[in-house]
């Protein structure tokens, strides 16, 4: 019997090397998977490279594992923030490498990485200084930078509903980088607020099929902002 | 002569009157959220936020916040009947596959020929940070920039060359502002429309770049 629900979430993180690439959900408040980064923080994996569209707020979460001094490395679109201090000093101080990469090609990159794509010719960037150094190439009058994909070792990413095959349903926008980054990486982990049995999600309405997703684990839904909802539903 | 420039609303107006029926619209941040306050009665045109959202909404009422339905400011918004969510890699493909009608962006510098500057200052020592800028400048039909014709100390914002770091090139078709609308092209600027009591000569010597009738 397949069942991708594990126990706890030290368990569905166990095993993770020092110096893999992490690829981490969320934009903003929405799809955050922020108990499976305080899980990395415990598990204890170091040089770690973090993926994500930015580089944390506040002191918790993502800005937690880089106070922690577990990120080498974080490829992302938008670092800066009103409260981004933990990124801003490592930054400012060499602690920490940024690859600054437009949103759009960093879903991309993601994308291609999990669809088996060895590169692909994006208009966006081209002349620009985050295109400097990378190969370029007119195709039917236009230009376009040679982009390379982003493999993870592990994905973390939060879901709102799913079933012991890793079929995945999200809520809202939270849905964001969520089930382009399931199909990028070795391992999979998502948290899910409510677990099915199988077929009680219309397979029409799965978004990210359990192909794609290693572990599950069930998480109460909080009702702060960084939970995704202010009042629970 | 004297002439009061658009205010920030009215500049918005400006823009938004140009939106047509049917249109799939991205706003920026800032300055160009405020176009959606203005948009024509009876017409419907459908908001893309690039975190997955199409047919976004208006703010919720106080209270009525949900932190999962996000605009690209992080600000909370409703959707629309009709509107839909999907995932990032989607979200963009709507942008850099010319599915979007209009963009309508803020800016540093445009030039002449459409370059848009509006990531960066160059600041040394500055955290760079690009978010969706570069895909939003290049990817819709139509770029438009929504800006203030003149920096704080007078100096013109529509350049003969960017001095600021690029978002991409030559990809803004049209520049509001407070005191005019110029289209870009190729050849360089031309006239749209100007503020009342503003003459085509004076404008052109604030810009000191040509501008076709």
């Amino acid at each position: 019997m397949i069942n991708k629900i594990a126990p706890s979430i030290e368990a569905a993180l166990a095993g993770l090397q020092d110096g893999a690439t992490v690829l981490i959900g969320g934009f903003g408040t929405a799809g955050i998977p922020n108990e499976l980064i305080e899980g990395l923080i415990v598990q204890g994996a170091r040089d770690l490279v973090v993926v994500n569209n930015n580089a944390g707020n506040g002191d918790s979460g993502l800005a937690a594992l880089l106070k922690a001094g577990r990120v080498r490395k974080v490829i992302c679109s938008f670092p800066r923030q009103t409260d981004s201090h933990v990124f801003d000093g490592l930054y400012r101080s060499g602690r920490i490498e940024l690859e600054l990469t437009p949103q759009g090609n960093l879903a991309e990159r993601i994308r291609a990485a999990g669809a088996g794509i060895g590169a692909f010719f994006s208009p966006t960037g081209y002349g620009t200084e985050l295109a400097r150094g990378k190969e370029t190439r007119e195709i039917n009058g236009r230009m376009y930078v040679l982009e390379t994909p982003i493999h993870g070792d592990l994905a973390l990413i939060r879901a709102e509903r799913g079933d012991r095959w890793g079929n995945l349903m999200y809520r809202k926008a939270a849905r964001n980088f969520g089930p382009v980054m399931a199909t990028a990486a070795k391992k999979t982990v998502a948290t899910v607020h409510e677990v099915v049995e199988l077929g009680q999600m219309d397979p029409e309405h799965i978004v990210t099929p359990g192909i794609f997703v290693s572990h599950l684990v069930q998480i109460p839904r909080v009702a702060t902002q960084a939970g995704g909802l202010k009042k629970a539903a | 002569m004297s002439y009061t420039p658009r205010s920030k609303d009215q500049l918005a107006q400006r823009v938004a009157r140009d939106i047509h029926e049917g249109a799939y619209v991205n706003l920026g941040i800032g300055q160009p959220t405020l176009v959606a306050n203005h948009l024509p009665a009876g017409i419907e045109v459908i908001l893309h936020s690039e975190n997955g959202i199409l047919g976004m909404g208006p703010a919720p009422a106080e209270g009525q916040e949900d932190y999962d339905l996000i605009n690209a400011g992080k600000q909370p918004v409703t959707l629309l009947a009709g509107g839909a969510f999907f995932h990032h890699a989607d979200s963009f493909g709507m942008m850099r596959g010319g599915h979007l009608d209009i963009c309508v962006l803020g800016a540093f510098q445009v030039s002449a020929t459409g370059d848009l500057a509006n990531w960066s200052t160059g600041e040394p020592g500055a955290i760079p940070a690009v978010g969706g800028a570069m895909d939003l400048a290049i990817g819709a039909k139509q770029t438009w920039v929504m800006m203030d014709l003149l920096t704080k100390t007078g100096q013109s914002k529509v350049v003969a060359q960017c001095t600021y770091p690029l978002t991409g090139i030559g990809c803004v078709k049209r520049i509001y502002t407070d005191l005019a609308t110029l289209e870009c092209s190729p050849a360089g600027l031309r006239l749209i429309d100007l503020v009342d009591g503003l003459s085509h000569a004076e404008l052109q010597s604030r810009v000191g770049l040509p501008i076709a009738a």
